[in-house]
């Protein structure tokens, strides 16, 4: 397997070349060139939009199998706690977290009880009233690379605490296991962003998750396992608060500040935090926003509907009575809840370093946009005129993949035609015969 | 001449388009690699005169220039224009009727807000001539 910092891939021979994907993705990163989808590294946020709408199941993510832990002598699943709505009812979170160590896994620490841990930090963060306000939370890595390349001016609002992901990975390596040789991590993942953010770490230099299993490549595996289980351990330590992180609401709640905001589904987020810049949102102190329709239970890699699946984790959360905890704590637990890395703008839609001539492009740009139909059609391969304007002017397309100007051109070159061919020289009678 | 330079119809009928000119400007500026802090004070100073122009102005016009060290947006309208413009400059001071309230308009907040903003604020108005709004912002 080629190591891509992307997890979304496309799979060339199912991609008919269709245009469905290219108007869904948020960032404008995909194009349809030579008959097949292409996306443009730089600019996709990983948030599996386009995973959701082919109707080819062209597009896919990377992730681990269960083959990977053979690479370690002792192996740790962090499981997300999204994991949990994918089985029924009367199959409970500890029998789930059994299966994974059946199927595998030496031991486990869940999602969910970062998530608790990042909550105690989230709810002193509030009191103290910031300058930055509101924040916006950084647990969804494709909402905070969305921030990065779409909404720059809004970055020094995100939170920098680390994500549940990142802080479980964190502990179990230098608190739980310090001297453990040879461990492997691995997140149990909804989604290809979080796969992104371990290759390609956000917030942190190095991720301390060693890999990440997508919950629809576990899932088959894991199901077989809780049908053979001998006995169930008592493995869960995640609060209900913490569990409910999986669902829009969940993180927002968890704080039990009032002035807090949830939005899910990356439209939703998108014209948001316009209205955000704009100034717009007012009397709001925290903004949990997921790039996932109802939260992580809409990922692009579960298996069970979203909505079946929140309502589940709503009932298994209120099953579970233990408060949220704080085990293994050492000193060093103030540094592993941080970012250690600054979250810097992606520079990925400037148009040129030189302000002159990023200008100069931008008038062009206008201009091309003026002169295209307008229609926002995709037949050229781009999701909208305006973008095809501005692959015109990065010399990436030709104002004649338009297919509305090319059959203009062709128009006027028959018309230019037929008015030549009628055209008799002096010389030539007018049945076109000299005589 | 500038270097760049666009208009705006600003039509107060289509609520849903509430905002374009100042959306569409705010995504020139990102790709223009424009400093994250000077976008956010020219995101919220243009929107907030935008929506002036649409609900107190009736609809007008808009246009924003740029120049090597600075951004310049007018807005212009023929709509009813203000009486007493310092007055009307006040933090809280509205004459905002309840249904644009109940849009979420009329706390008073936009004009001291492009104020605070911008390099720069000029608004010339003749009651019932029109109203027009001139931001500059330093680059
Ligand atoms: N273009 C305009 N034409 C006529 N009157 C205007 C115009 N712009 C502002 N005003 C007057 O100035 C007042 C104050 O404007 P300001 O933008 O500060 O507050 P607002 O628009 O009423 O409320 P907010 O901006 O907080 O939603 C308005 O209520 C209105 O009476
Ligand atoms: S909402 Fe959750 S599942 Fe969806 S991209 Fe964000 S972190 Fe992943
Ligand atoms: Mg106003």
């Amino acid at each position: 397997m080629t190591v891509l910092k992307h997890s979304v891939i496309l799979d060339k021979d199912k991609c008919l070349g269709c245009t469905n994907c290219i108007a869904h993705c948020p960032t404008e990163a995909i194009r349809v060139r030579q008959g097949k989808a292409y996306i443009i590294a730089e600019r996709c946020i990983d948030c599996g939009e386009c995973i959701r709408v082919c109707p080819h199941h062209a597009k896919k993510a990377q992730s681990h199998t269960l083959e990977a832990l053979k690479q370690y002598d002792f192996t740790v699943a962090i499981p997300a706690p999204t994991l949990y709505g994918q089985f029924r009812d009367h199959t409970s979170i500890d029998m789930i977290l059994t299966a994974l160590k059946k199927v595998g896994f030496d031991d486990i620490f869940e999602a969910a009880e970062a998530a608790d841990i990042v909550t105690a930090k989230l709810k002193k963060m509030l009191k103290t009233k910031d300058k930055n306000v509101p924040w916006i939370s950084s647990s969804c890595p494709a909402i905070v690379r969305l921030i990065q390349i779409r909404f720059p001016d809004l970055l020094e609002q995100v939170v920098n605490i680390e994500s549940p992901m990142e802080i479980a990975a964190r502990i179990i390596k230098n608190e739980i296991y310090p001297d453990k040789k040879n461990i492997g991590v691995f997140f149990i993942s909804p989604c290809p962003a979080k796969i992104t953010a371990v290759r390609n770490p956000i917030g942190s230099k190095v991720s301390a998750v060693d890999g990440v299993i997508a919950i629809n490549e576990i899932f088959l595996d894991l199901q077989t396992a809780v049908h053979s289980l001998d006995s169930i351990e008592e493995l869960g330590k995640a609060s209900s608060w913490g569990i409910s992180w999986a669902r829009s609401e969940g993180e927002s709640h968890s704080t039990e500040w009032t002035e807090t905001v949830a939005v899910d589904g990356i439209g939703n987020v998108i014209k948001f935090l316009e209205e955000l810049e704009n100034g717009k949102i007012k009397h709001v102190d925290f903004i949990e926003a997921m790039a996932c329709p109802g939260g992580c239970v809409g990922g692009a890699l579960t298996v069970e509907n979203p909505y079946i699946c929140k309502a589940r984790i709503i009932r298994k959360a209120a099953k579970v009575k233990r408060p949220p905890e704080e085990r293994n704590k050492t000193e060093k637990r103030d540094n592993l809840l941080m970012m250690d890395a600054e979250l810097s703008p992606a520079e990925t839609l400037k148009l040129d370093n030189d302000f002159k001539t990023a200008l100069e492009k931008m008038s062009r740009i206008e201009q091309y946009t003026e002169e295209l139909p307008g229609l926002d059609c995709g037949s050229c391969g781009a999701p909208t005129c305006r973008a095809l304007a501005e692959d015109i002017v990065n010399g990436c397309a030709k104002k004649n993949d338009c297919i509305f100007v090319l059959r203009n051109e062709i128009k006027d070159l028959t018309e230019n035609l037929a008015e030549l061919g009628s055209w008799m020289p002096p010389l030539f009678s007018k049945d076109g015969k000299k005589k | 001449m500038a270097l760049f330079k666009k208009e705006f119809i600003i039509d107060s009928n289509d609520p849903m388009s509430y905002g374009q000119a100042s959306s569409s400007f705010k995504k020139t500026l990102k790709q223009l690699g424009v400093a994250p802090a000077i976008i956010k004070r020219t995101s919220i100073a243009m929107y907030e005169a935008e929506i002036n122009t649409i609900i107190h102005g009736g609809g007008g016009t808009g246009s924003v220039v740029i120049e090597n060290d600075h951004i310049e947006i007018i807005f212009e309208d023929h709509g009813p224009g203000i009486a007493d413009i310092d007055l009307a400059m006040q933090e809280g001071y509205s004459t905002a009727s309840t249904e644009i309230r109940e849009m979420g308009f009329g706390a008073g907040l936009g004009l001291p807000n492009i104020q605070k903003n911008s390099s720069n604020f000029k608004i010339e108005s003749k009651p019932g001539e029109g109203t027009k709004v001139t931001i500059r912002i330093d680059l």
